[in-house]
């Protein structure tokens, strides 16, 4: 933290050197104006909340709109109020995607915060090469997601399954695992796939937490006799569990949200079994060319969001209170 | 320092740890093996006698001659490399401005709109998809890489803002105050003091940026029709698979080189990375 604070004062002195008039010439009308903080607030901000305001709140106000029409590409349609929330709800279809999505989310989650964790201790300790092993670790997280979950596919294929050829060879069955073939499996797979992916998002953010706790503390507890286990849950887990919680968050609404991996991995199959609110949202939406209704299907995903998010916010500030 | 026993070092370090490392690799190993693998060693059953399932005796570069050769892959790089920047180049300079007076600037309703940014990050482009494909087609935008360039800094902005607002913190004030009373303005010492000592958030900032553009897809699927005009994600999807038939070998070619320089990018900046994430875990 030290060196880029002294660098930095350097160069602000020779940049004063440089700029003698910069003071001692009468300051412009723009730069006056630009003293007052609150106008100088404003133009910063400014790009900023454009940019988001065109491209997020205006579109959300657009799509509740278009969730209560009957809007298909090529029709500008009309107000249909909440038709369009009573049908999915009674389609079965969108029960399964919806149902699928808690249960992906619930899943997954699970999985990446333990294993997560587990990396996370693993990689806090000093051994030779650990800067590989991290950078190595990391890559799940970095590739785009759509080229290495089609690595995936191609190791669950239904003929060619590298995965089922160890497991054989291993003697762990007798005949091949329908990997993406049957619903359930494929849920499975989906969940697991992600879970690779993501996992190294939570190893890496709760190593960066755990390297803020002091090892003096460690050595203390463990001089009380403490015992691994009794350390890591009563020093490290406290100290950890608000790096914890905002990694939880922000992965739940990845998962809750997730379209790419279940896009390519499945594509909803086998017969809608996989469908997670968002791919199931896309084909009725885009490849079916139905808006109002795409829109609306979008829509559900936003209760559950608005809670986490809700609950997060609450955490933050009872946090910054304390 | 904690003493342990070698045993248990092995049971509790480095066997799970490799299995961690191995765990991680393998679909990587897998993409490149089948790259590398010609067809006729390709395709043959599961339980068929591969005198070398983990290594190809015939290693063949034809996969990667013909993703160059009869797709149009160099186009889709392109693209993305393309959107990549310009994208990043617009989220970081939004966020430096918006995350500079987050933290530095007192003007009414600043906490208001610091929460409504960390809000903006937490809407998915899977809840907007559908409204902003009709928002793009009345900009007249479709099917040009400005649809993305314009709509990836509403996801990219709200995470720079965030993790620049809390580097600027970390910022001493009187710095700021020692050029202001130097005679430097206050738009002067953002600019020339306190922008170079962030430079190390901004790098974390735009490599972030920079592969969560190379990574998004949906925006990219919906708003790109085009063959040529697609990223690399949505043309390995769309172009590699005709009707039912897949062509792994060219498609883990793709997704190979499609890997390939987000990767590079981290391993480069991987330190980078992790201290910028420490400073905003801490701050």
């Amino acid at each position: 933290m030290k060196k880029p604070i002294a660098g930095g004062s350097g160069g602000a002195a020779g940049i004063a050197a440089a700029l003698p008039h910069a003071g001692a010439s009468r300051p412009g009308r723009m730069t006056r104006w630009l003293e007052s903080e609150r106008l100088l607030a404003t133009l910063l901000l400014a790009p900023a909340i454009l940019l988001l305001g065109l491209f997020i709140a205006y579109p959300f106000v657009i799509g509740v709109w278009l969730s209560m029409s009957n809007v298909s590409v090529g029709n500008p349609g009309e107000f249909v109020g909440i038709k369009n929330f009573v049908k999915a709800w009674n389609d079965s279809i969108f029960r399964t995607a919806f149902w699928n999505t808690g249960f992906y989310t619930f899943w997954a989650t699970i999985f990446k915060l333990a294993l997560g964790m587990w990396v996370a201790l693993l990689l806090n300790r000093h051994f030779r090469g650990k800067r590989i092993v991290r950078a190595a670790m990391l890559l799940p997280f970095i590739v785009p997601t759509v080229l290495s979950t089609f690595a995936w596919r191609w190791m669950f294929d239904p003929t060619f399954s590298v995965l089922n050829w160890m497991l054989y060879q291993g003697g762990f069955i007798t005949t091949k695992l329908p990997f993406l073939s049957d619903g359930t499996y494929g849920m499975w797979c989906a969940i697991v796939v992600n879970t690779w992916r993501g996992m190294p998002f939570f190893a890496i953010t709760l190593l960066a937490g755990l390297q803020t706790i002091s090892p003096d503390l460690h050595e203390a507890a463990s001089l009380d006799g403490a015992n691994g286990w009794h350390r890591f849950w009563h020093v490290t887990w406290p100290l950890l569990k608000p790096v914890t919680v905002v990694v939880v968050v922000f992965s739940i609404i990845q998962t809750f949200s997730d379209f790419q991996l279940i896009y390519v991995l499945t594509g909803g199959g086998p017969a809608n079994a996989t469908h997670l609110l968002a791919t199931y949202a896309y084909q009725i939406g885009i490849a079916t060319g139905l808006l109002g209704e795409g829109a609306a299907i979008s829509l559900f995903m936003l209760p559950v969001l608005f809670i986490v998010v809700w609950l997060q916010l609450r955490y933050l500030r009872r946090l910054e209170g304390a | 320092m904690v003493i342990e026993k070698k045993w248990k070092r092995w049971v509790y370090f480095y066997i799970p740890l490799t299995v961690f490392v191995i765990g991680t690799l393998f679909p990587f190993y897998w993409m490149l093996i089948t790259a590398i693998r010609p067809d006729s060693e390709l395709y043959r059953s599961w339980r068929a006698v591969n005198n070398a399932p983990f290594w190809t005796l015939h290693p063949t570069l034809e996969h990667f001659q013909d993703l160059f050769a009869k797709t149009n892959f160099p186009h889709w790089l392109w693209n993305t490399f393309f959107i990549a920047c310009a994208s990043t180049a617009i989220s970081l300079f939004c966020g430096l401005l918006a995350g500079y007076a987050l933290a530095r600037l007192k003007f009414p309703l600043a906490g208001t709109i610091g929460t409504s940014i960390f809000v903006t990050y937490l809407v998915p482009p899977t809840l907007l998809f559908i409204p902003l494909a009709n928002i793009i087609r009345a900009f007249q935008l479709g099917d040009t890489p400005w649809a993305l360039i314009l709509t990836y800094p509403t996801f990219l902005i709200p995470f720079s803002t965030w993790l620049l607002m809390g580097y600027f913190k970390t910022i001493p004030k009187e710095l700021e105050e020692c050029a202001r009373i130097d005679g430097a303005t206050r738009f002067g010492a953002m600019i020339w003091i306190i922008f170079p000592i962030a430079i190390p958030g901004i790098l974390s900032a735009g490599i972030f940026a920079f592969t969560l553009s190379w990574n998004e897809f949906i925006y990219a699927l919906v708003f790109l029709s085009s063959p040529e005009k697609k990223t690399v994600p949505v043309g390995v999807v769309s172009e590699l698979i005709r009707g039912d038939i897949y062509f792994w070998g060219q498609l883990m070619a793709g997704a190979l080189l499609g890997s390939i320089p987000v990767a590079v990018v981290y391993s480069f900046f991987v330190e980078y990375y992790v201290t910028g994430l420490t400073g905003s875990v801490k701050g």
